[in-house]
This record gives C-alpha cells, sequence and structure tokens, in this order.
C-alpha cells in the first residue's frame, strides 16, 4: 500500500463507531517485545539494528493479518509523511525521529501497527475505536503468539518480558483510551479526576502522550506498571476507572444543561460562530473548537449525521495532514489560513445549532454503579 | 532546541555535567524543569529524570563500573541514559535493578502471559520438581523400591 492511499482512508478508530464512542474516542494497546541477547535499538550500531530489521519485518509482513500492509523503511518516509503518521497515533514521536535501521508495518485497516527498532525492537500496536481494550488486547496477543514461534523473544522467568527501560518489563503491555472530556473540563472537575486517577496508578496524558498538553479536551489515560499483574488484569481496572470517568462526564454534562445552560449555549454558539466565519485559526483553537461542536452533537444540538464531519476535522486540520494534502510546505501563518479555510468549506452545510433539541435527563445523582461490561 | 523529555516544547534549562569525564547534557523546557524538580543541576542524572527521583542512586549500588559481558553496557550507562543495553543487562544489573523495579511496579515477578517455548520448560522444571520430592518423600519413608524406579541412573 503507498502513502497516498493510506492518507485518503481514514483508519476504522477515526469513524467513532466503537462502544461509548461519545466519550471514548479509541482504545489502544501496545506490547512491547525483544530479540534474546541482541543489544536494545538505543545501544546496538546501525549495522546490527540493520541486521535485526532484516530478521524481523519479513516475519510481521507475512502475518495474515498483514495482508498488503503499508510497509515502509524509516529512511524512506519524509519528515511530513512521519508526522502524520504521527497525527493519526499510528508511529509514536519517538519512531518518527528514527531513520536508518527503523521501519513500520500496518495493515490497510489502520487498527494494527508495526513499530520495529524504536525503543525496542518491536512495538506492536492495535486501535480500535470507542472502549474497546479488550478487543485491541485480542488482536496485539495473537499477532504475538504468531511472531514468538518466528523469532527469540527475550524473555525472563521471573521478570516476564525484558524490555530497555524498566517501566515496561513484565508483560510490556500499555493499555491507553483517549478520551473527550469537555464537561469535566468546563465544569472544572477534570483536575480532580486526573488527580484521582494519578493516585491509582494510572497515567493521565495529552494528545500524543507523554508530556503533551491536553488539546480538544482529549486526555489519554494508560497504565502505570507491567510487573506483578497479568494483561487481563490491568486492562480490567482500566476498564472499571474508563466506565467511572465516562459515567462523571456524562453526570458534569447533564449539570452543565441544567445549572449553567447560558454558558453552555454560548461556548457551542461562539465555537459554531468562529469555526463557521473566522479566516485564520491555529490547530490548538481548532481543537479546543471542534471539541465543543462534538459536544453538542453528542447533546442533541446539532445532528448526529454530521459527527463523522467533525471526527474527520480533528485529524485533518493537524499541521501534517493540512501539509500533505494541500502538497506544499506552509509557513505557520499559511497553515493557519488554509486551516480555517478548509474548516470553513466543510461547515458550509453545517446547520445552526438548535438548543431545543438538547435531551435534558433527570438531575444527576453522581453516585451510580459503573457498568460491567465493555 | 526542544525539550528532551516532552519532545514538544522549546528547551528553556540547559544542563551540562560532567560524568566520568564525560560530557553529558540535557535540555528542558520551563515545564518540565519544574514537574522534575531539576533546580539544583547538581549530582544530576537522565535515569532520575525518566525512571523516577532516586534511581539514579539505586543504580550506583550495583557499582557504575559493572559490564554486560553480553553486549558491554555499563551501570554508568544506565544512570546516563534511563535504558538498558540488551536482555542480559537485567542479569549483570540485577542488584540495582531489584529495589528500583520493587518501587516501579506492583510486583516483583511477572505473572502475565507465558511464550510458548516458556511454557514448555515450565512444564518440565515443574515435573521435574514433582519427581524430585516423590523421590525425596520414598527415601524418607524407605520405600526403597519405589525410590529406585524414579533414581535416574
Amino acid at each position: 500500500m503507498k502513502f497516498q492511499n493510506l492518507m485518503a482512508s481514514t483508519g476504522e478508530w477515526l469513524r467513532g463507531e466503537g462502544p461509548h464512542h461519545q466519550v471514548v474516542v479509541s482504545s489502544r494497546v501496545r506490547l512491547a517485545r525483544n530479540l534474546r541477547n541482541r543489544a536494545f535499538p538505543g545501544w546496538a550500531k546501525k549495522a546490527e539494528r540493520t541486521m535485526i530489521l532484516e530478521l524481523i519485518k519479513p516475519r510481521v509482513e507475512e502475518l495474515p493479518e498483514m495482508q498488503e500492509p503499508f510497509s515502509e523503511l524509516l529512511q524512506d518516509l519524509s519528515a511530513l509523511e512521519k508526522q502524520v503518521l504521527v497525527e493519526r497515533h499510528l508511529i509514536s514521536r519517538e519512531h518518527a525521529a528514527k531513520s536508518v535501521g527503523s521501519a513500520i508495518i500496518m495493515n490497510r485497516k489502520q487498527t494494527l501497527s508495526v513499530m520495529v527498532n524504536e525503543e525496542d525492537h518491536l512495538r506492536m500496536q492495535s486501535i480500535r475505536s470507542g472502549l474497546q481494550l479488550r478487543q485491541a488486547f485480542k488482536l496485539v496477543d495473537k499477532v504475538d503468539s504468531a511472531l514468538e514461534g518466528k523469532l527469540d523473544f527475550a524473555y525472563d522467568a521471573k521478570l516476564g518480558y525484558l524490555t530497555a527501560c524498566p517501566t515496561n518489563v513484565g508483560t510490556g503491555m500499555r493499555a491507553s483510551a483517549m478520551l473527550h472530556l469537555p464537561g469535566l473540563v468546563l465544569s472544572e472537575l477534570i483536575n480532580q479526576v486526573i488527580q484521582a486517577v494519578n493516585k491509582i496508578g494510572l497515567a493521565v496524558r495529552g494528545l500524543y502522550g507523554e508530556g503533551t498538553e491536553a488539546m480538544g479536551n482529549l486526555f489519554q489515560i494508560s497504565n502505570q506498571t507491567t510487573l506483578g499483574e497479568k494483561e487481563d488484569e490491568i486492562i480490567s481496572r482500566l476498564n472499571k476507572v474508563i466506565e467511572t470517568i465516562i459515567e462523571k462526564e456524562q453526570d458534569a454534562r447533564q449539570v452543565l444543561i441544567q445549572k449553567k445552560p447560558n454558558t453552555l449555549w454560548d461556548q457551542i454558539g461562539r465555537a459554531y460562530g468562529l469555526l463557521t466565519y473566522a479566516h485564520a485559526m491555529t490547530s490548538k483553537e481548532a481543537l479546543n473548537l471542534l471539541s465543543v461542536v462534538k459536544l453538542g452533537i453528542d447533546l442533541g444540538a446539532f445532528p448526529e449525521d454530521k459527527r463523522l464531519a467533525i471526527d474527520q476535522l480533528f485529524i485533518e486540520t493537524q499541521p501534517a495532514h493540512l501539509q500533505k494534502s494541500t502538497q506544499q510546505k506552509l509557513n505557520a501563518e499559511e497553515r493557519d489560513h488554509f486551516r480555517a479555510q478548509i474548516i470553513r468549506e466543510r461547515l458550509k452545510s453545517f446547520p445552526k445549532p438548535d438548543i431545543s433539541k438538547v435531551a435534558r435527563e433527570p438531575e444527576p445523582t453522581g453516585n451510580s454503579e459503573p457498568e460491567k461490561n465493555e | 532546541m526542544l525539550c528532551d523529555v516532552c519532545k514538544c516544547n522549546d528547551a528553556a534549562v540547559f544542563l551540562t555535567q560532567i560524568v566520568d569525564g564525560k560530557m553529558q547534557k540535557v535540555n528542558l523546557c520551563e515545564g518540565c524543569s519544574k514537574e522534575k524538580g531539576v533546580q539544583d543541576p547538581t549530582g544530576f542524572a537522565l535515569a532520575d529524570l525518566l525512571l523516577g527521583i532516586g534511581a539514579a542512586e539505586e543504580i550506583e549500588k550495583g557499582g557504575s563500573s559493572t559490564r554486560c559481558p553480553v553486549c558491554g553496557f555499563t551501570q554508568a550507562d544506565f544512570k546516563k541514559t534511563g535504558r538498558l543495553g540488551c536482555s542480559s543487562c537485567y542479569v549483570a544489573f540485577a542488584e540495582g535493578l531489584n529495589s528500583l523495579l520493587k518501587a516501579m511496579h506492583k510486583g516483583t515477578a511477572h505473572v502475565g502471559k507465558l511464550p510458548t517455548r516458556a511454557q514448555k520448560t515450565l512444564a518440565l522444571s515443574d515435573r521435574m520438581k514433582t519427581l524430585t520430592e516423590n523421590l525425596r518423600k520414598a527415601v524418607q519413608e524407605e520405600n526403597y523400591e519405589r525410590s529406585n524406579s524414579w533414581r535416574v541412573n
């Protein structure tokens, strides 16, 4: 598969059809694996890295899950193309900085991506829309089991899978969900939630992982520990916490509707106004405004069939996607102008917010039980 | 120049340290430098930054001259980068790593997925354990007829 084809089709997870999709944008599970007694990518010399790559890449390409894959060496991708993959969460920012001796292989549906020689020899990731951590794990676990028959993975009876960084040793698994929490942000409850989640040993991060800012009211929540707990237990723990957060977010939205309706309609109206009429917009502003319109769709102020257009704009207004689609390098000012233009065009037939259609629920109690299943 | 930790914001705090005669540079943005509590650059190690404050000290316990026999990585390299050289480093630096892992994770032993290869080894070692135990019991009960049947000739 060519890069152009990849650009043209959005991944399955971007279509936002998964369970709890109003709050959970996507679920991701990645496994880190290494070859026994081979220097980890950060320590291996170029020749050894290349040798390891040549050993792993064909094994991954021949997997039944990888029919007609997108498979590229990192040195063959331009900086812009790498950035597009980062914006789609198909490779990490660390991997985008790699060149000779590293590769990316992913399936056509963009639900499975394998990074070769990132921080570890293998980083296998499955990404799904909505809350589907268990399904994401199932796929990546299957791929791992298929590969372990062909490659000698570094595994220790006591420490489990051995990784370059001791923070990943054991299961080598990082499960994470991207949550859209405008209700908790608008009602200024988000910091409480983040602190509570941190206390129970889970990490909360911004849009692009470690150290990144939370833009567009998007937050990533993931497990921090990988040793001493089964994969299944880690996922259960995460699911439980995420379900509680979903509940808190829904409660916060209802409280806003009932107690601060003017603030809420003002935010939605302003977001709509700016997105449909502005002529310059930074990616941060666009994300924040799109987030409010997405909230408007969730609440019923905009028709449901407009959801896909907004979800796509979340990705397509990102700097690299924007430049890739114009086929030319733009400076920041030109980008902001072009971004506003794209948004205006896409929202041409977007109806005005209609608050009479907002679904009002009875006063939330705030202490209902979290759901048991995904 | 971008921050070495978040790789997102511009670096505002530039640290340079000489460790074992080698220069080590770290660039941090304002947020990360505050978050990591890096106001006093003396005795600063990247391992602290990546693995948590106090990690470098734990690593030191194993002696910074210890070298991995497989890949040549040293404790000092680990302290500097917060990453290991190869899978054998876990054996070479086990001493310093143990307390580090204890502080970092929920437990000190893996309880998750077993690769098929390891399952076979585990099954063999379990069988070995059962047989040894049976042999010991039989000898204890002076049931030599049975114990002889388990003895490896």
